[in-house]
């Protein structure tokens, strides 16, 4: 244990500690740029002088953000989207990874339903054939297409089983030796137990809905029922297409001036601060979660 | 009998979710025999012309097959080996500090932004790539002139792999976190005993203690070859770079729904999937034989 404090290590863990924060940097930094640019003055973000800090600060970009019906729209779409896809994840998970958590000689047809799972997680049609199917049950344009496709996420169910399969088997012995039935044994011991692990695919599958945008860009034909994510893709698509057409360095230039980067910032601020809300609070329990639903001896 | 009714209930908790299963995953694999056909949107599956294996062979004289096969299994690769060595550094340099307030600080930054969507990201990136941007202004200072990366097939795909590692590395690393938390610290006091030094520590402890993590994550990896990230891709890539980015599933999304060529882009996917679920099953099979893993 001398070896821990002298001169030797110490300048090791100094430059460890240096490394370390270069990479904690290197994820902040692109974050807070555009924390700066979207509370810069227009014409300096447009000139690119913006780096860390903003420039002339104006909230103007927010105000007008608050202008823009349509981001709103959206924004309640993707609000909508989350609040049912993930109540329907939540139950369907919790279910399904309970009942497969049992062993088969409980549950004969277990394995069975195991292995559809895995096929269906492992091998799928393709785009096309799955958006031709949602088309023929008429969910072009609906809701329903954005939740019900998503309803079931194999993996989360695995995670979470593996989770409950740690469990002790004492446990919902002796409950059911009380005279608990399956359904009060799920919900009146599994899930206080399993908080962490619920938590943790309740994120996922929260963060999954609102980040998912190309279900909307092709099952919805029209722009005023596209979700958060959607909306601003066609955003990019715009400033891209742009890009694509400025062969030249001053023509790319000219159109990067004339898309507005403030207004941007702002709108990809806002659609960040859902996620940053719940992120924190659930961070710490997700390695947990992770950890010990994913890797198995 | 006991266990006879509790059955019931399972399967009623289970029915549900295979429903929905049934609806949207195994009815899109019959709608694939659309690679089989001259899909006419008009006509039908069932009134449209059957064309056997016509799709695939002139998918395999497309001049555009050959690159976008290669481009996705370029980036993949890249990807794959990029993400197995920069979280394995990085979880060992974290390993190395004791200080719990400095690794929370750190892990809870370098996680997030796995959690953001590469929509937001792509948008974020377009900023500091430009011109005008963050890194052309870095390199300014070195006296390089302004790179027009998003135009470069040379520097594009070096964008794809290096954003991809920028999101995904902190979150990658905790699995190798977890190893090494696994490690018996007894094996550390009693290096420490012996004179090791915290290189030969490193070497010899600690490296031997994460060596079955990354080798399940390698053959695990595999089963991704096929796979780029079409979410990424889609939302960072133009018509410039198509030539050094365009992977299997943006062709599929734009010559299916773009352009409307529905058996062809059926055809592409069909492969993918094919060949995907091939290789998917051997990278479990071999990380089952050798680190003894089960998915459930």
């Amino acid at each position: 244990m001398v070896g821990r404090t002298s001169l030797s290590n110490r300048v090791i863990d100094g430059t460890i500690l240096a490394v370390l924060i270069l990479f904690t940097l290197a994820c902040l930094i692109p974050l807070l740029h555009t924390v700066a640019v979207s509370f810069s003055d227009k014409t300096a973000a447009d000139a690119g002088r913006v780096v860390l800090t903003p420039i002339k600060a104006t909230t103007a970009s927010y105000s007008k953000v608050l202008d823009d019906t349509q981001f709103f729209n959206a924004f309640f779409i993707s609000v909508k989207r989350v609040l049912f896809g993930g109540l329907l994840n939540f139950a369907l998970n919790i279910m399904m990874a309970f009942a497969l958590s049992k062993e088969p000689k409980e549950f004969r047809m277990r394995n069975t339903y195991m292995w559809f799972l895995v096929f269906t997680m492992l091998f799928s049609g393709g785009i096309v054939p799955w958006f031709m199917t949602i088309k023929s049950y008429g969910m072009l344009d609906s809701m329903w297409a954005l939740i019900l496709p998503h309803a079931v996420q194999v993996f989360n169910v695995i995670l979470l089983m593996n989770f409950f399969r740690n469990l002790p088997k004492e446990l919902s012995e002796a409950a059911e030796i009380d005279g608990a039935g399956p359904w009060y044994i799920m919900l009146r011991l599994f899930v206080p137990l399993s908080l962490p692990a619920i938590a943790t695919v309740t994120l996922f599958s929260i963060v999954f809905h609102w980040n998912s945008f190309f279900d909307g860009l092709i099952l919805m034909n029209s722009q005023d029922h596209y979700p958060l994510q959607t909306y601003i893709q066609t955003l990019v698509a715009q400033l891209s297409a742009q890009a694509m057409t400025a062969m030249s360095p001053d023509q790319l230039a000219e159109a990067m001036a004339v898309s507005n980067r403030t207004f941007n910032a702002a709108k990809i601020i806002i659609s960040m601060i859902p996620i940053l809300l719940i992120y924190p609070f659930i961070q710490r329990f997700f390695i947990h979660g992770i950890t010990l639903g994913s890797v198995k001896e | 009998m006991k266990i006879r009714k509790n059955a019931i209930h399972y399967n009623v908790m289970v029915l549900p979710g295979i429903i929905f299963l049934i609806l949207f995953s195994i009815v899109p694999m019959f709608y694939a025999v659309m690679a089989f056909q001259n899909f006419k949107p008009g006509r039908g599956i069932w009134g449209s012309e059957w064309v056997g294996l016509e799709n695939f062979s002139y998918l395999f004289m497309l001049p555009d097959s050959r690159l976008i096969f290669f481009n996705t299994v370029f980036l993949a690769v890249m990807k794959i080996i990029a993400n197995l060595i920069i979280p394995l550094v990085f979880a060992l340099l974290l390993n190395e500090v004791r200080q719990r307030f400095m690794r929370k600080t750190i892990q809870t930054i370098v996680y997030l932004p796995h959690f953001l969507s590469w929509v937001l990201l792509a948008t974020i990136f377009f900023d500091v790539f430009s011109l005008d941007g963050m890194v052309n202004k870095l390199f300014g200072l070195f006296g390089v002139d302004p790179i027009l990366f998003y135009a470069s097939n040379k520097w594009f795909p070096g964008i794809i792999i290096a954003t991809d590692v920028w999101k995904e590395f902190g979150f990658n690393a905790i699995v190798y976190l977890a190893a090494l938390t696994g490690i018996n610290p007894v094996l550390y006091e009693a290096a420490d005993i012996d004179g090791a030094s915290r290189f030969r520590q490193l070497w010899h402890v600690t490296l031997p203690g994460v060596r079955t993590t990354v080798v399940l994550l390698g053959t695990l990896a595999l089963g991704n070859v096929m796979n780029a990230n079409f979410d990424q891709i889609f939302n960072m890539y133009n018509p410039l770079v198509y030539q050094s980015s365009d992977i299997i599933d943006t062709y599929v999304y734009r010559v299916g729904l773009n352009d409307l060529q529905y058996s062809l882009a059926t055809a592409v996917g069909l492969l993918k999937s094919v060949v995907s679920f091939i290789l998917v099953v051997v990278s479990y099979f071999m990380a089952s034989r050798f680190a003894n893993y089960r998915i459930f």
